[in-house]
């Protein structure tokens, strides 16, 4: 245990600050999760390799000179369409088939997609340089990088977006009729496979976005998605399906409990400590679940 | 196609099989050849030390050969290295070591990338009482189990970055000094802690934040927050190549003032090309530089080394290549030595081995780690937007003065 969190109050502000605008990058990511979990009922263990692929992305374009944070346009291009792919390829195949199919094919798209890129890129981990400096506040005792307040900037530009669209255009509402009911919206006309494709297209290019702003505030290295594929889950696990505020709201509340926890318990325990709060969640909701079906009894 | 001929096909395969088991199970020296065997990382996550190693084993190779190879009982041998790719997975490493002994017949052994490999590996070959020289792996606790095959060329883990604090107090007029340290959850950081705990206590420093950083963290900013805040003498980061990159990363981006700063994996990691500026001033461990004065009669000394790498793979040799040719040059000597192929007159050999590398003196201690050779600091020194590895300690080979203390981000341009 180590108070010097308490002794020093202006911690608790970077920790806050800190906490939330990784909370809000990871919820971008928790988002694309939710998404084709709610519409295709598949879990995408590759999700955090999709992440690290646009990363890639965008690093490939800081080493031929262009700046990386253009990444987060182009990126989300190129990812769509390795997205799309992806379904046309394996996806559509385990669609309709039960949860532990699609766990077990995504997680071998992991793989493949893990040394594919240790293939193309190396297993050196890299960064992108986006040279955007730091904020300074209360007379230098909080520092915020740049970089960081990007991510969190665009994430949630990413985020109103992909809300507006799902809610305005033709494509969204398939999107949402599928998520529904996907026979009925079949019936009724909806071309269910192409919902499946964009969707899971959307989710790879919400992906590629995260990827190319990891890029440019942390590290990049083939084998490092896992985290982030964990993470999303448990994001998505707090949050529910198909609720982008409760995402977003989750998302910065595990960051900001990350950033506690190591504070005051140390940073062997910062990990540790989400897991801790997951099974409290998850115990949790099972009690309040069984009391609420006692009562229908 | 009839039963006949089933059986008939059956028996062939099973005699060919035969033929080559039998025949490989003496490959241990043949045909004026001197087979050593090793598991490496070809892919997966330690792909690019693990090919590193590999080239620094091959120039070596290249070069005994070219010079008149092993002289063994009077006539001369050469050697050949059968490798296996261990895909940076310690159980499957372990598989392929028992592999290359018992299917392959070798008899002598080169280390893997990694203390985590050598781990797997060093069981193996302990049990089948097969002489292992192995150059990447410095775990300390490789060196306590009482292995009788086991050698390092390099120098242990614990010793990376003890010379640091001691330059650290000097600094202060040789008082105590206040530490911050965060060092990733693996066999080899916690080893390099275990060698700065031992410093704190020698010079009776006071270590004031002590985290552990989990191995998929790639964000340290609450560690750098709690420097931030409680001002410490020298920062103390080891985590591999990751932990070096997030961390000079951070550091410049949070704007953290300390006035040392040490960590490891500086050159693996490119620290000096990958944040340019950023990471001046940045006190590294290595093993190996290439201006250090060490000789030997195959690749002369570090410098000429250097070239000869960069001519045969196109790049400069990282340390991880340099101790890795060392070790074909202490395995050369042993078998002079012994002038036998005998395991055991080997791994005798071996163990008495006393001698100067390029690389470095070599002279192995009863855990089998080598003792005679000092870990080096080297800083990191920028001139316009160029910066460069310069060796600052021991003082017998520092082609610099150590920077003391960095400036603070306010003064750096």
């Amino acid at each position: 245990m180590d108070f010097l969190i308490f002794q020093a109050p202006i911690l608790m502000v970077q920790a806050s600050l800190d906490g939330i605008l990784l909370g809000i990058l990871f919820a971008l990511i928790a988002y694309g999760m939710a998404l084709q979990w709610g519409v295709m009922n598949i879990i995408n263990i590759a999700q955090g390799d999709l992440v690290i692929l646009g990363g890639y992305i965008a690093y490939t374009m800081y080493l031929a000179g262009i700046h990386p944070g253009w990444g987060v346009i182009v990126s989300p291009i190129i990812m769509f369409f390795v997205g799309w792919g992806l379904y046309k390829l394996v996806i559509n195949k385990v669609v309709d088939r039960d949860l532990f199919i699609s766990i077990l094919a995504t997680f071998g798209i992991a793989i493949v997609f893990q040394q594919l890129m240790n293939f193309i890129f190396g297993a050196d981990v890299v960064v992108a340089q986006s040279e955007y400096g730091t904020t300074m506040l209360f007379d230098n005792s909080v520092t915020l990088p740049n970089s960081k307040i990007f991510s969190a900037f665009i994430s949630l530009l990413y985020a109103v977006i992909l809300v507006i669209y799902m809610k305005k255009s033709k494509l969204g509402r398939a999107i949402r009729a599928t998520a529904q009911n996907a026979r009925a919206a079949k019936i009724l006309g909806v071309d269910t496979e192409k919902v499946y494709a964009a969707t899971f297209g959307i989710n790879a290019a919400l992906c590629g976005v995260a990827g190319a702003l990891i890029a440019i505030t942390f590290t990049l290295h083939p084998y490092v998605g896992l985290p982030y594929t964990v993470r999303s889950f448990m994001i998505v696990i707090v949050a529910g399906l198909g609720n982008l505020p409760a995402v977003a709201i989750s998302g910065m509340g595990l960051g900001m409990f990350e950033e506690f926890a190591d504070y005051i318990l140390g940073t062997e325990f910062r990990i540790g400590s989400v897991f801790m709060l997951l099974v409290f969640i998850l115990v949790y909701r099972r009690f309040k679940l069984s009391r609420k079906r006692e009562y229908l009894k | 196609m009839n039963k006949l001929a089933k059986l008939f096909i059956t028996f062939i395969s099973a005699i060919a099989l035969a033929a080559v088991s039998i025949s490989s199970s003496f490959a241990k020296v043949e045909n004026g050849y001197i087979v050593l065997g090793s598991a490496i990382s070809l892919t997966g996550k330690y792909s690019s030390n693990g090919v590193h190693t590999q080239n620094g084993y091959n120039l070596a190779v290249d070069r005994i050969n070219s010079m008149g190879g092993v002289k063994v009982g009077g006539k001369s041998y050469k050697f050949e290295i059968i490798y296996y790719d261990d895909e940076s997975n310690p159980k499957r490493a372990a598989q392929l070591a028992e592999r290359l002994i018992k299917q392959d017949g070798v008899h002598y052994m080169l280390g893997p990338y990694s203390s985590g490999l050598t781990k797997a590996i060093a069981p193996v070959t302990e049990k089948y009482k097969i002489p292992m020289v192995e150059a990447n792996g410095a775990s300390r606790s490789l060196f306590t189990k009482g292995y009788k095959y086991l050698f390092a060329v390099l120098s242990p883990a614990n010793q990376y970055l003890e010379v640091a604090i001691d330059l650290a107090v000097e600094k202060n007029g040789g008082k105590p000094v206040k530490i911050a340290q965060a060092f990733e959850q693996d066999a080899f950081s916690q080893d390099v802690r275990l060698g700065i705990l031992d410093a704190a206590k020698r010079t009776g420093s006071k270590i004031i934040i002590d985290d552990k950083l989990p191995k998929e963290l790639n964000d340290m900013a609450a560690t750098l927050a709690k420097v931030k805040a409680t001002k410490p003498d020298v920062l103390v980061v080891s985590g591999h190549t990751k932990g070096a990159l997030t961390a000079i990363r951070q550091i410049s981006e949070m704007k953290v003032d300390v006035p040392m700063l040490a960590m490891t994996h500086c050159d693996a990691a490119k620290l000096s090309k990958q944040h340019g500026k950023k990471a001046e001033y940045a006190l590294c461990a290595s093993q190996w530089h290439k201006n250090l004065s060490y000789k030997d009669s195959f690749f002369g000394g570090g410098k000429k080394y250097d070239k000869d790498f960069k001519k045969e793979f196109g790049y400069a040799p990282p340390y991880q290549s340099a101790e890795s040719s060392a070790a074909l040059l202490v395995f050369k000597d042993a078998f002079e030595r012994a002038n036998s192929f005998d395991r055991d007159k080997v791994r005798d050999a071996l163990k008495a081995t006393d001698m100067q590398t390029f690389y470095g003196n070599i002279k192995f201690g009863p855990g089998g780690q080598n003792i005679a050779k000092p870990m080096i600091l080297f800083q990191v020194r920028c001139k316009g937007d160029t910066c460069e590895n310069k060796v600052v300690a021991p003082t017998k080979w520092a082609s610099d003065k150590f920077f003391h203390p960095i400036p603070p981000w306010s003064k750096r341009g």
